[in-house]
This record gives C-alpha cells, structure tokens and sequence, in this order.
C-alpha cells in the first residue's frame, strides 16, 4: 500500500513535471488591476489607436465602455475613428482578404483573447504581457521581427517606436555537458519614445484593458457574488436550526 | 386503482383553505395520494448520513439545467456561423445572461460531480443489492444519458474544444469495422464536424435526451419509493419482523417530509455556496469547467496542439488511451486466463464448456485481427456499461461496507484513487509512463468489477445488527 501511494505520487510529479517544462519562455506577472478605471482607459485608447487597425473585437461594443468610467461623449470624440456609431462592436479598419495577404493569416480578434491564452505556464493576460513585451529584430523573417513567447508570430511589433528596436542576448552555458545557448537578456538597438519602465506601463494598461474586455461583467459578477455569498451564509444558518429543530424529537 | 370514491363532505363553517382543499382532493385524489406516497408518508430510514444528499442535490442540479437552459435557448442560435457570436452576445450584451451561462456552465460539472458522489454512496453501502437493483440500473440509464447530453451540450458554444472534442469521440466511431466509416457520416450528417452537426446534437440537447433524463429520473424515483431507501447500514426497516409502531409505521424511519426535506433544504444550503463561489468567483474554474482554448471559435483547418475532453470524460478517455497494440497483447491474456478458468476449474456442463471455448478462441481472433483503436472504443463503452451489471456482481454477505471485511475499504480507496489518476491522466498529453500507469488502472478498474463475484465472497463480515445505528441529534 505504502509502495503504491508512493509510486502514485512519483507518477503524478513526474507528469506535473512533464507539464511544466512545455511552457517554453517564462512568462512575467501581468500588473491586472481591474478596478484601476484611469489604468483601463489608457489601456482602451492604446488598444483602439494601435491593436484595432488589423484586429477586431467584433462582441464588444464601445459604449460598454462607459463602465470603465468613460462618458458615450468621450468615447465618440476620442475613440470613433471613422463612421461608426457608439452602439457599434468594434470592426476592425483592415479588409481580411488583404489582411491574408499581407501576414499569412487573419489577425484574430481579440474580444475574448486574455481568456483564450490561459494555461500556458500563466494566465492569459500574462501570457499577453510577455509576448508584447518581448518583441525583437530578426532579419530572417518576412516582417523583420520575431517573438519570444511565439516565434515566427506572423504580425509585427506594432508597439516598436515605443518600445525602440531590441534584439536578444545569449551566453553559452554548459548543460548536461553540452554547450547551449541561453538567454540573458536584451540589448537596446535603437531607442523607442518610451523608457523601458513607461513600455511596461503601456502593454501593462493594455493588457489590463484586454483582460477587463474578455468579460466585461467580471467587476459585477465578483461584487453581486459576494452578496450572494452572505445572503446564502444566512440561509445556511436559518436551515441548519430549522433542520435541528426538527429532529430534537427524532429519538 | 380505485374505481370510485365517496365524494367527502365538509363542513359549511370550515375554513376557505379546508374548502378549497377538499374541492381539489374530491376533483384531483391522484394528487393527494402522491404527496402521500411520496412525501408525508414515504418512511425512510432515519439514519442517512451526508452522502444521502446527492440524490437531492442532483434533482436540483437538474432543475437549474433545464431552467436556465430554456433561458439560454432564447438568445442561442444554433448555427455554425452564428453560434460563438452568440454565446458572447449573451455573456454581454443580454441583461444578466453571464449569470444564466455560467450556472450552466458550472451545472454540467457539478451534475458529475453529484452524481459520482451518489453512485459512489450505492457503491459503498450496497443500495443496488436485492430488492433494488432496477433503482440501480435506472439510475446507471441516467448515468448515460446525463454523458450523452454533457458531449453534445458542449459542442454548442461552437468553440475550439467544442470542435475537435466533437470531432475526436465521433472519429472513434469510424474504427468500428465495416460499418464505421458510414455510421460516422450518419452521426456527424457530413464529413466533419459541421453545421448539420451543431443543429443535431442542438435538437438532442434541448428536447429527445432531456425527455429520456426526466423519464428515467421518474423511473428512477418510483422505483426507489417501491422498495424503499437503502441506508448506510445496509439492513431493511420495513417488512416481516421489522419493529412498526401502533400506525404500522416503521420504528426505525421517519417521513420523508418533513425530516428529509428540512434536512435537503440545509444540505441544498451549503451546496448553493459552493456553486454561487465558483458562479461568481471562479467559472472557469482554472480552466477545467470552461477551457481556455475553447475562447477561440471553432476552425477546422487549426488542430490544437491537445485535445481533451471535458474532466467527467476524463477516466473513461483515459481507458481509451489505454488500449495500444501492446495492450492487446495483456488483454486476450486476460480472455485466456477467463477461458482457462471456465473450462478447467469451473462446475460448467460440458457443453458450456464447449461454447466457452469457442467464444473465447472467436475473440481472441477478432482482438488479433482488428485494429487496437476499436478495442479502446469498446474498453470506454464497456467502462459504463459494467455498472449496471453491479448487483449481480457483489456477492458479499453483508451489503454495507460497515460490516464487510476491512480490507474491503482498502480496496475501496484504491479504487478511488485509481479512477481520480485515470481522470488526471486523461487530461495531459500522452507521455510513455503515464500511459503504462492508465494500463495499469484501466486492468485494476476491470478487475475490480469482473472479479468481484469472487473477491466480494472472501474475508470475515462483521456481525450485521438487526436494527440500525441511530444517535438522536
């Protein structure tokens, strides 16, 4: 029994274990603050001047955006950019075929993507902060750029006259006793308008902005399910005496 | 049934709620018996501990699936081109219907989860021995359908997982020889996955298994009020020689209203604060209620790197993993080693003998020439299936596992133990140990069961009481 409880727990490590290592590029800890409104407005106006030009996020309509705190007259003089009504989803300014065209591949949207990107060593939004974050110059590809946490990605890095032109750092090291390149770190190629700690901040808001978008009632859901909790702890508490009252005379 | 009865007279001065009552008892008595039967007079027995309150909580979890499914169904639209869209048009744009979509969400896991824990208290205290094993195969009926309705439910939100889940378990249908490739045509009404396949499995989603689940369930519940409710004992408290009090009624029950329905309405209590925890708090539940993967919309020409099912799925998924080429070779031993018994060791007449034979070199035959695939197939099938064969099974003298032998427990837990690593297993990406570890379980699973007839018989019982354990609250 002993050898077997052992041998169960040795299994399940080791497939823990087997999980684990097809992460791939460690992903960063993505500063999500949902109740931070300035935080998600940034992050809405970055995501509609820079994400939505090739990237739809065809569920989501602006005006939803007056939860996060913005007014239907703020959202039609800052975010409209063409024709589009404040009732409107947000459609994307690129045509798809041409789109195919020109990446490979139909950006996808991007309503529901924080969700989508989970479980991949981290949440989604991490997931998303690293990969914004870890964009790098790469000659041998079409676009010119290349990707830490999806390589080969087909779009390119559409945040670099912030973030300036980076490239990687690798030092040999001595794995299992063979010589192996690993990563160390960056190296600034040409500077963005933005410091590093500013960039962090941008993909940091827009991607608590993206989190926020892939389900605009997660603020409600969580405040109205702690009254229901209590309410329920209430309940819980009535129907336990009750029940007890009842069955003092079961003997 | 009672051809006629006296039409009962009421006092004028009685009370309008008297009236109106015996107005609809003179016009309705099937009503008002029922209540009888099945409530204020249905004796169960007093000692039922917490796993008596799956039963319940699986009724309401029923409950919530119809009702908040019915909402669902007004927005939902049953299209290929439209369905995700619409899934999302309800989590925002319909007023509160995240709410309705996450407590279906979260419903169809905790309708496994309740009912496992309800099969599993049969399963502990005996409840499918004689006189109650059609409660049991009623209840295994449900057990299927319930898997049947969760599989296609979860190709409705039309989403990555949706797709290629669908895709994978009707594929598996193609390895049935001959008429395989055909019937998995007839199943998806194309040649993937596809529209006419979301508009079918919608119809048996919404009406054809949840008639058949309702049905069942009735069945189920009859029957149960029939014989009576098994209780962790594992003794009877109602028949020949049993203590009755002055009414006739049993001394060691009570009425099920309102002992078991005040009880049911705490228990229904603390089941609701979970659930509205992970409704509110956690529906995804860290991606094993609603996958991540299943955010991106269905794409037939992007296989994901990992298809799995849903976590209920998961052990049987994983027995169907299990059956390799290698495996073949450990399962018509398997049949040999049956053979070899029945013929040599068994009190079978000679003809039987005979037959046993020919069955098993027939076998062995088929499982050489058909491809593994198939056998998986039948291994997850087969997985379901010998639970209803359970009260034929279990051959132990004393029916709760209070007043077996105490080894028994032991095999219990690893039973347990061994069907939670199938599910994990199931889960993760093939890896070479742990598909040698789902081999291992899916044997102990089968063995179990196939050989329960014996294990069941060996060992000391306990002393089984004539009256049952009872300590007054």
């Amino acid at each position: 029994m002993k050898k077997f409880i052992l041998a169960l727990i040795a299994t399940i490590g080791l497939a823990a274990g087997v999980q684990a290592s097809t992460g791939g590029f460690p992903l960063d800890k993505a500063p999500v603050n949902l109740t931070d409104n300035a935080s998600l407005q940034r992050g809405a106006r970055t995501f509609v001047n820079y994400c939505l030009s090739c990237h739809s996020a065809a569920y989501m309509r602006y005006n939803r955006l007056t939860d996060i705190g913005l007014t239907e007259q703020q959202i039609k003089d800052n975010l409209l950019i063409t024709t589009e009504k404040v009732g409107d989803t947000m459609v994307a300014a690129i045509n798809p075929k041409e789109a195919k065209d020109w990446f490979g591949g139909n950006p996808p949207d991007l309503t529901v993507i924080a969700r989508s990107r989970a479980g991949n060593g981290g949440s989604g939004a991490d997931y998303l902060y690293t990969f914004l974050r870890t964009f790098y110059r790469d000659d041998t590809k079409a676009t010119g750029w290349n990707n830490m946490v999806f390589p080969s990605v087909g779009m390119p890095h559409v945040l670099w006259e912030l973030q300036g032109e980076r490239g990687p750092v690798y030092e040999e090291v001595e794995h299992h006793g063979e010589k192996v390149h690993a990563f160390k770190g960056w190296q600034q190629l040409t500077p963005g308008t933005q410091t590093n700690l500013q960039y962090d901040q941008t993909v940091g808001d827009l991607v608590n902005y993206l989190q926020w978008m892939g389900e605009p009632a997660q603020r409600t859901r969580v405040r109205v399910g702690v009254w229901v909790l209590m309410f329920i702890a209430l309940f819980i508490l009535i129907a336990w005496r009750l029940n007890a009252a009842y069955w003092k005379d079961v003997k | 049934m009672a051809a006629y009865r006296e039409f009962k007279q009421i006092s004028p001065n009685a009370s309008a709620t008297a009236k109106l009552t015996n107005w609809l008892e003179n016009r309705f008595p099937t009503a008002f018996d029922a209540y009888k039967v099945h409530m204020s007079e249905y004796y169960a027995p007093k000692n039922f501990n917490f796993w008596y309150i799956f039963g319940s909580l699986a009724l309401l979890v029923l409950v919530i699936q119809i009702v908040t499914g019915i909402f669902l169904v007004m927005h939902y639209k049953p299209d290929a081109a439209k369905a995700f869209e619409s899934v999302e048009y309800i989590m925002r744009d319909v007023p509160w219907g995240w709410l309705i979509r996450y407590m279906h969400s979260t419903g169809a896991s905790a309708f496994f989860v309740v009912v496992y824990l309800h099969m599993f208290r049969g399963l502990l205290y005996g409840s499918y021995r004689k006189p109650r094993e059609l409660v049991w195969l009623f209840g295994c009926a449900i057990f299927l359908a319930l898997m049947g309705e969760a599989f296609m439910g979860y190709l409705l939100p039309w989403g990555q997982m949706s797709y290629w889940g669908a895709q994978v378990i009707v594929n598996l249908f193609s390895a049935i020889p001959f008429i395989g490739p055909d019937l998995s045509i007839f199943i998806r009404g194309d040649y993937v996955v596809g529209d006419a396949t979301l508009n079918r499995f919608f119809s048996f989603h919404v009406i054809a298994v949840p008639l058949v689940l309702l049905g069942l369930v009735v069945a189920h519940l009859l029957a149960l009020h029939d014989v009576g409710s098994n209780n962790p004992d594992g003794i009877e408290i109602k028949g020949p020689g049993k203590p009755i009090d002055e009414k006739g009624h049993p001394l060691d029950g009570v009425p099920f209203h309102p002992y078991y329905t005040v009880h049911d309405i705490f228990g229904v209590g603390l089941f609701l604060f979970v659930f509205s925890a992970i409704v509110f708090l956690a529906p995804e539940m860290g991606g094993y209620f609603l996958e991540a993967n299943n955010f991106i919309p269905a794409d037939p020409l992007k296989t994901p790197s990992h298809i799995a099912p849903v976590w209920y799925f998961t052990p049987f998924y994983s027995m169907l993993r299990a059956v390799t080429s290698e495996m073949m070779y450990a399962l018509i031993a398997c049949v040999v080693l049956g053979v070899g018994y029945g013929v040599l060791k068994s009190k079978l007449a000679g003809v039987l003998k005979g037959a046993v034979t020919v069955a098993g070199v027939i076998v062995i035959a088929l499982m050489l020439t058909i491809d593994a695939k198939f056998w998986g197939v039948v291994t997850m099938g087969a997985a379901v299936v010998i639970l209803f064969f359970l009260p034929w099974l279990d051959c132990s003298p004393a029916r709760s596992i209070r007043y077996r032998p105490s080894w028994h427990k032991w095999l219990y837990v690893i039973f347990v133990i061994v069907f939670f690593v199938l599910g994990y297993l199931g889960m993760l990406a093939p890896f070479p140990l742990g598909e040698r570890v789902s081999q291992v379980g899916t044997l102990f699973y089968f063995g179990f069961f196939l050989l329960m007839p014996w294990w069941s018989r060996l060992g000391e019982s306990k002393p089984v009481p004539e009256r049952i354990n009872f300590v007054a609250h």
